[in-house]
């Protein structure tokens, strides 16, 4: 299938080009970018005329529910949440049900997403058996099946021994390990410690919960020489423990999540469940913090925390509510909102939802990431065009993902996915 | 504004006399929150009787909760014993006749009295229930959208706040 | 934000779940609707008809026969008909959702739901899943708030002290996690009390709590020093365990209120307590039985403030 996409402005963070132009794609490559050889005869063209022709998302944490949620069809609802989002690669953790940390499971699940025809899917395996925090999964026999990095995803490891040997023999061979800062004990609670919490009667979790996390974290990593990547931030306090290990040399990358980079605990207003999340929305100081953060590189990534919740589990009270929200669908508009009122250019906007994710994976992604997140003659032609000018209000019962839980929940935000283009073919087109 | 007018303070001397031929000898008198209530006791006191005139609120008996919610009022304070006693009952406005019922009802929470006689200032009509009064200084008509209400400045001088519309 | 559920569009009470939001003039309504109520209490026939043909279900996911029976001697002496329904021993412990209950007692015609549940919020989701003309009255959430407590507390201070903007109040031992004291404090600030001092060790009285507009204190001496109004609370055995104590025994040392410490407050100052009281732990029975404790008074003037709530949001519509 030859594809033209015409009189867009193609942007790509990456080289920093932004100028408009067309692209020409062949066998599921850009062939071309800017200028187009006339002779190229496409079997279809797209007039991407208004639109901005970017590079497809990279979300670096989307919850699939898959193994786990077959019988419910969720690998199909949220993979074609993902393109409907302009997200044409996603990492997604390891607690699933039963967790990754087989590689047949993880065999499974990429080949049913690749039957799907829809994002490229790259797991990160479970770094203990069963999540357990115990025993120590096949690393090596999870990379080789596609994980593209190891996690305890929400799942505390309170073993401090345990989690030093995991992260040496992680670096024993390179691999990432992506670690959630909070502490086993300390991050029991339901909203963040402060006078909200306080005020609602909902147990805290205080913000030394992060900062003693990461302070273990960084320790190990000195000693074991190990990878991390850091799991959504939520603190002030840890964002500035963050700059310093980065300027201390140490090898970290993190992320935040799109809640924590708009909503702070007010928003629980009257004990909302879809403001229940993990980690919690903390004040505004911490907030600011974040889009500063974000914004400076300190931190490399915004992801969607991706997070399908059943409504049975949100229909409880505020503590007993499952935590986590939709955002698959919401990924690009939250990214297009921050830059907006940054005051962050278009380019810098989209790098950190598209080049810098790829960057904080590093080599996992092999030869690919010479060419994912961004847009590069050669490179798989994976392509988000959007316009940035439309706007749309969040409706929860109109997304196709099946969570319908969303702290966003009739926001009215900037930018509308048009085509998604997931190497070379059409995965998704709105109507 | 209204061009009827009422002078509360004449009505008044005509309401002392009527209730003095309605006194039997161990009466009591009960005033119908508010006004009634200020009626009664400057009867009570024009009239020489002993101790206090009893105050009854309708508020916890009315048939208008579900539609108005609670009404707000002193609450009823009877300073006598109601048992065996016979009541005069004095409002300042009697119209559908359902604040009467309701007050009645609550009297009897308290006991039985002899008997139950009701003397108004003004009577203005519009009866929804069987109730009459044994004594009225002052019969009119007014429009529906109408509310007639008794005032009393800080001297204790009485006049009518006639507002028209809801 | 969206509006306070507890109040429809014209500002009028329909559900009571905190004290949170409301304003001073709908409490001094509430006290002194129960003012009348408490003369009811006194008359021959104890009932009047406001609730009459109303059905009140007591859902108490948390148990306590104290608290529900006070709710159902108030609804009965409304005339309401009271159905009591355990739920801890019935359809949740058999694992049916707290709204598939909800919707089956909506679907008995239920006119009011009082509620009590171990999870700060609970009535919150209660009163947002009902049927529009269902009342819904919080009676304890988690840690959050017991708004019948704290009025009834009110109402008991507004008795024995009359000015609550001379005052000042100690709430003593386990605030961190009382709904009780919440509750109070919301009111005690609402009503214009110029100094609340919040009383017991760092574990249960941690310094951010001064957030909510109190003075913390960790000396028993200093916190009640001149007050005019002693609340004392109960302290749960969870918190031995939980590592917050080591011992009741050391707790009534430094913050039980004894004779002695009592003379520190003034001469005239009242002791409450929201009950039921541990003697020996939080309280000296010399002083629980001594003649400034109002504790129970406290549990007569609650039956008023009960009828006072229930018959107010009774008679608003949504």
């Amino acid at each position: 299938m030859k594809l033209l996409i015409k009189n867009g402005r193609v942007v790509d963070p990456a080289s920093g080009r932004d100028e408009s132009g067309d692209v020409a794609i062949a066998a599921g490559r850009i062939v071309s970018l800017g200028k187009v050889n006339p002779e190229f005869r496409p079997t279809r063209t797209i007039d991407a005329g208004g639109l901005i022709v970017a590079p497809g998302l990279v979300d670096l944490a989307a919850r699939l529910r898959e193994p786990g949620h077959e019988h419910e069809g969720m690998l199909e609802s949220e993979m074609a949440a993902a393109v409907a989002g302009g997200v044409t690669s996603l990492v997604c953790p390891p607690d699933t049900d039963p967790a990754l940390d087989e590689p047949g499971l993880v065999e499974m699940l990429k080949f049913r997403a690749r039957n799907l025809n829809q994002s490229h899917l790259y797991p990160l395996g479970a770094l203990t058996r069963g999540l357990a925090g115990e025993v120590l999964t096949e690393m090596a026999e999870l990379t080789e099946a596609g994980c593209v990095g190891f996690s305890q995803a929400d799942v505390a490891l309170a073993d401090t021994m345990v989690m030093q040997r995991a992260l040496q023999y992680a670096s024993t061979f390179g691999y990432t390990v992506w670690l959630r800062p909070q502490d086993a004990y300390l991050g029991k609670g339901v909203a963040a410690s402060g006078a909200l919490a306080t005020r609602l009667g909902l147990s805290g979790v205080p913000v030394i919960a992060e900062t003693i996390a990461l302070h273990t974290i960084f320790e190990l990593m000195r000693v074991t020489g190990a990878r991390v990547h850091l799991c959504r931030l939520s603190s002030a306090a840890g964002i500035a423990l963050v700059r310093v290990a980065k300027a201390e040399g140490l090898p970290v990358t993190c992320d935040v999540s799109v809640n924590q980079l708009h909503l702070t605990d007010m928003d629980i207003g009257y004990f909302n469940a879809a403001m229940r999340l993990t980690p919690p929305l903390r004040q505004q100081r911490d907030r600011d913090a974040i889009r500063a953060a974000l914004a400076d590189g300190t931190v490399d990534a915004l992801v969607s925390d991706h997070t399908p919740v059943d409504e049975d589990m949100k229909t409880l009270p505020f503590a007993e509510a499952e935590p986590g929200a939709t955002g698959l669908e919401l990924l690009l508009s939250l990214a297009l909102k921050w830059g907006e009122e940054q005051n962050i250019g278009l380019g810098k906007t989209l790098a950190a939802v598209t080049s810098e994710p790829v960057r904080a994976l590093g080599d996992a992604l092999g030869s690919l990431s010479s060419s994912a997140g961004r847009l590069v003659e050669g490179g798989v032609a994976d392509i988000c065009l959007f316009d940035e000018k439309a706007r749309w209000t969040v409706e929860p019962a109109a997304l196709k993902s099946q969570g319908k839980h969303s702290p966003f929940a009739g926001y009215e935000l900037p930018g509308r996915v048009k085509y998604t283009l997931v190497a070379g073919h059409v995965a998704y087109e709105a109507a | 504004m209204s061009t009827l007018h009422l002078n509360a303070e004449a009505l008044y001397l005509d309401l002392l006399s009527g209730v003095r031929g309605l006194l039997q000898h161990d009466a009591v008198l009960v005033g119908i929150w508010s006004g009634g209530a200020w009626l009664a006791e400057r009867l009570q006191h024009d009239l020489k009787l002993a101790g206090e005139p009893g105050v009854i609120s309708s508020a916890l008996h009315r048939d208008d909760f579900g539609s108005k919610g609670l009404a707000s009022a002193d609450p009823t304070k009877l300073p006598f014993e109601i048992e065996g006693k016979p009541i005069v009952l004095i409002d300042d406005v009697l119209y559908t006749g359902r604040t009467t019922r309701a007050v009645i009802n609550e009297l009897f929470d308290f006991g039985r009295p002899a008997s139950v006689t009701l003397a108004v200032l003004v009577d203005r009509g519009g009866r929804e229930l069987p109730i009459q009064p044994a004594y009225s200084a002052a019969r009119i008509a007014l429009p529906r959208e109408h509310q007639l209400r008794l005032a009393r400045d800080d001297e204790g001088r009485f006049s009518f706040d006639i507002k028209e519309g809801t | 934000m969206t509006r306070n559920p507890q109040l429809n569009k014209h500002g009028e009470l329909i559900h009571l779940l905190s004290i949170e939001g409301l304003p001073r003039a709908v409490l001094h309504s509430i006290l002194d609707t129960a003012g009348t109520f408490l003369s009811v209490n006194d008359r021959e026939v104890k009932k009047v008809p406001l609730l009459r043909g109303k059905s009140v279900f007591n859902l108490f996911f948390e148990n306590s026969t104290r608290t529900r029976t006070t709710f159902e001697i108030a609804a009965k002496r409304l005339s309401a008909d009271v159905i009591n329904l355990d739920i801890a021993k019935s359809s949740a412990a058999k694992g049916e959702s707290l709204l598939d209950t909800i919707a089956n007692l909506s679907a008995m015609h239920a006119d009011m739901f009082v509620v009590r549940h171990s999870e700060s919020g609970a009535p919150y989701l209660i009163a947002q899943h009902c049927a529009p003309h269902v009342h819904v009255v919080n009676a304890g959430d988690g840690r959050h708030a017991h708004p019948t407590q704290g009025l009834l507390d009110m109402y008991t201070i507004r008795h024995y002290k009359q000015d609550f903007t001379q005052l000042t109040v100690a709430i003593v031992g386990d605030i961190v996690h009382s709904r009780v004291a919440r509750s109070d404090i919301n009111a005690l600030t609402t009503l214009g009390v110029p100094e609340i001092r919040a009383v017991g060790p760092k574990t249960l009285v941690p310094g951010d709590l001064k957030e909510m507009g109190v003075r913390v204190c960790h000396d028993m001496v200093e916190g009640i020093k001149g007050a005019d109004v002693i609340i004392m609370l109960r302290l749960q055995n969870e918190r031995m365990s939980g590592a917050m104590l080591p011992s009741a025994g050391e707790f009534f040392k430094n913050y039980g209120l004894t004779q002695e410490k009592l003379a520190h407050a003034k001469p005239d100052a009242i002791v409450m307590h929201p009950g039921p009281i541990n003697r020996g732990v939080e309280i000296d029975s010399s002083v629980a039985d001594g003649k400034q404790s109002v504790i129970l008074p406290q549990v007569t003037f609650g039956i008023a403030v009960r009828m006072a709530v229930m018959s107010t949001i009774a008679g608003n519509n949504a």
